[in-house]
């Protein structure tokens, strides 16, 4: 009796420990490392400063415009991988033909990396070759662009390669999504003689909202941390102006290129913050309706 | 039983390796660096040759980290250090790179007795030696080679069809960028992808714009960031960046140099490497002299080695730096390299023309330290003035660049 109650403790024990230690425990030393003077390889005396690395944070350029590229690349890249993924669920929910083809080539670009990803595109939205070359030999030369060379593109760049890589999962959330409503619903609405338009609207879209918004957090926290794409296209610098600089690879030159270990920790907790917003609500919803994750 | 075997097994190769080791005899020698390709790896090499020969039995590791200007591998080395468990010695940039990040902080040992014993404080130039001392005067590093930043490259052809000297003020810059306008050629290759490249051409300026003095005044305090020389650097880089090519931003400096080979482009201000680079491209009518502004000025910056306070194999490491800062050792490494030796004393005819011309602006010339390369400038202070670059170069706002370069400074002065 004892050892029953005994050992689902004891199964969960390690895991418990370990995720505490290298997860919250870290998690914790990050956030004192923000409210301390630890701007170089070796400090002494270390201090409490408060929010002094905060403060400066908002007094640099580069802070501000990554947060406002993660604001444009988390949109650009949600909208797009919603709008392709439900589009290519929708087409190959309905036509049956080679539908397994279809789905793997769509899914494919999910098992690459970001950064190989990344250097694919940087040569493919290099401003003398790949995208480039194409649009001239089609004739559509004035569609050229500086992609992510260009000030004003930077980080949209970014995102149309991310929108790449995850649309196809987006479609296979959206497919799972399509096949799990009961052709019961579809079959009473045209008896009730429902259009096709009003069938979307009223049964499909609705049932499908769940989909969506699982889709638009694990999306959201991608774009959230998206570093590696940012690194293997726009480079370390992040292109020029940072204009497709992010917060994450803001950190990363910070710790390790400028040694300000205390003002990177700062750029992390800031990060925290923001996936907290997005994925605690979720995670509340989600607990009351008796789905956790 | 299959355990069991499999346990014998690998106590059998582990005694094996430690056999082989104990039969070698001779010592181990880590050494970390980011020459991976071309002359580099092989001047590299041709060190570790020549240090195998001087200690027979000598087993060296080579540890390399990829990737440009040293960025993955300086990530590496710092967790490394801080991890308490240093190579034996480390490629680090001469200057600040090395003192205001590994000396200050006390990872180093000093080097003065074998400076002493080599006789090196007769053989390097002072400008060096200054650049070698931490804040308490004593020696941390020794000098590999050096290389020369304010270069100007020209295709000459393209100056003579447009009828065009190399300028050697900035105001002659300008002069030759509107004739080879007119000619149809882009007068200056630029490629900043990765931002530094334009700090790099932004020192040189800094240089034509305060002479050596001033220059070397920004680093100690002496020089005004907020002051009119600094605003003169800047009005003039913007003009500057007015006669560059447009995609600047996605080329890398090799392929800027490319532009000028193939006279697309008139002249590239940049390191001597190019010289390394043209040669390895076979290419011939490509001139050079210095920067605008920068006649008698030595732009230098070096890699250099030095001794951590916790290397486990230091007596191998004492030899190892021995030989960097030997005759022998920067003439073998030197000429693969393409860049000239820090001791004045090297055989000039192992170079080729360009570096020969190096070598004798060398023995004259006023030396300062390159801010682009890390000599000049801690590693925080040159991340901000890269961070204001980046903006300067797309936004080309030069009060605000100003601000933001004075608030670097401020920022590096705190303590």
């Amino acid at each position: 009796m004892r050892t029953a109650r005994l050992a689902p403790v004891a199964l969960l024990l390690p895991s418990v420990v370990l995720v505490s230690v290298f997860v919250y425990g870290f998690i914790g030393w990050t956030a004192w490392l923000s409210l301390t003077n630890v701007n170089d390889l070796m400090v002494n005396p270390v201090r409490v400063v408060g929010l002094a690395n905060f403060t400066r944070l908002m007094t640099l350029p580069r802070f501000r415009i990554g947060l406002e590229n993660t604001v444009t690349f988390s949109l650009t890249f949600i909208t797009g991988c919603l709008v392709l993924g439900l589009g290519g669920a929708l087409l190959i929910n309905s036509t049956v033909r080679l539908e397994g083809l279809w789905r793997t080539i769509y899914l494919m670009p999910m098992a690459l990396s970001f950064i190989v990803t990344g250097v694919v595109w940087r040569w493919l939205m290099n401003p003398s070759s790949g995208l480039n070359l194409l649009l001239n030999g089609a004739g559509l030369g004035s569609l050229k662009s500086g992609w992510y060379t260009d000030p004003g593109f930077g980080i949209k760049a970014i995102a149309i390669a991310a929108v790449w890589q995850l649309s196809g999962y987006t479609m296979a959330m959206y497919l799972a999504g399509l096949r799990a409503i009961p052709a019961e619903l579809y079959e009473a609405a045209s008896v009730d003689g429902a259009g096709a338009r009003q069938t979307f609207w009223r049964i499909t879209m609705p049932l499908l909202m769940p989909v969506t918004l699982s889709a638009v957090i694990v999306l959201g926290h991608v774009s959230l941390k998206i570093f590696d794409l940012v690194i293997a296209i726009a480079g370390p610098q992040g292109g020029p102006a940072f204009s497709s600089d992010v917060p994450a690879n803001f950190m990363f030159q910070t710790v390790f290129q400028a040694n300000r270990f205390a003002e990177g920790a700062a750029v992390s907790v800031v990060l925290l913050v923001l996936v907290s917003l997005l994925v605690i609500p979720y995670l509340a919803w989600s607990f009351r309706r008796g789905i956790g994750w | 039983m299959r355990i069991r075997v499999m346990g014998w097994g690998i106590g059998v190769v582990l005694s094996l390796v430690v056999l082989s080791a104990m039969a070698q005899g001779g010592g181990k020698l880590e050494i970390f660096s980011w020459w991976t390709t071309g002359g580099e790896a092989a001047g590299l090499l041709k060190l570790f040759e020549i240090a195998k020969r001087q200690q027979p039995g000598l087993e060296i590791i080579n540890a390399t980290v990829a990737g440009g200007a040293g960025q993955n591998a300086k990530a590496v080395l710092k967790t490394r250090m801080l991890g308490g468990d240093p190579p034996d010695s480390f490629q680090v940039h001469m200057g600040r790179e090395l003192t205001d990040t590994w000396v200050v902080t006390g990872f180093m040992e000093p080097l003065d007795d074998l400076f002493k014993q080599a006789g090196w404080e007769q053989t390097f130039p002072k400008g060096v030696l200054e650049l070698l001392k931490g804040s308490d005067g004593r020696y941390y590093s020794v000098p590999a080679n050096i290389h020369r930043a304010n270069v100007l490259w020209y295709n000459k052809k393209a100056f003579q069809s447009a009828g065009a000297e190399p300028p050697k003020t900035v105001d002659e810059f300008f002069q030759v960028a509107d004739k080879l306008k007119a000619a149809g050629v882009t007068p200056l290759a630029l490629g900043d992808n990765g931002i530094w490249a334009a700090t790099h051409l932004f020192e040189t300026v800094l240089i034509g714009s305060l002479g050596a003095e001033g220059y070397r005044g920004l680093w100690t305090g002496k020089t005004d960031w907020s002051g009119p020389g600094v605003r003169k650097a800047l009005d003039a880089m913007v003009r500057m960046l007015g006669y560059v090519n447009a995609d600047h931003a996605a080329r890398s400096w090799d392929q800027a140099n490319d532009l000028v080979i193939q006279g697309k482009a008139g002249m590239t201000i940049m390191g001597d490497w190019v010289d390394a680079d043209n040669l390895a491209k076979g290419v011939k009518d490509v001139g050079w002299a210095p920067a605008p502004g920068n006649t008698g000025v030595y732009d230098a910056l070096s890699d250099s080695f030095g001794l951590p306070k916790k290397a486990p194999h230091r007596a191998e490491t004492l030899n190892w730096l021995r030989l960097i800062g030997s005759k022998e050792g920067q003439e073998a490494f030197n000429p693969l390299k393409g860049s000239i030796c820090a001791r004045t004393d090297c055989n000039s005819k192992l170079f080729g023309p360009y570096l020969q011309w190096a070598m004798e602006q060398w023995k004259k010339d006023a030396i300062v330290p390159s801010l682009a390369h890390g000599a000049a400038a801690k590693e925080s202070w040159l991340t901000g003035i890269n961070d204001a670059m980046s903006l300067f170069v797309t936004g080309k706002d030069a009060a605000q660049a100003q601000r933001l370069l004075t608030a670097a400074a401020a920022e590096a002065a705190k303590k």
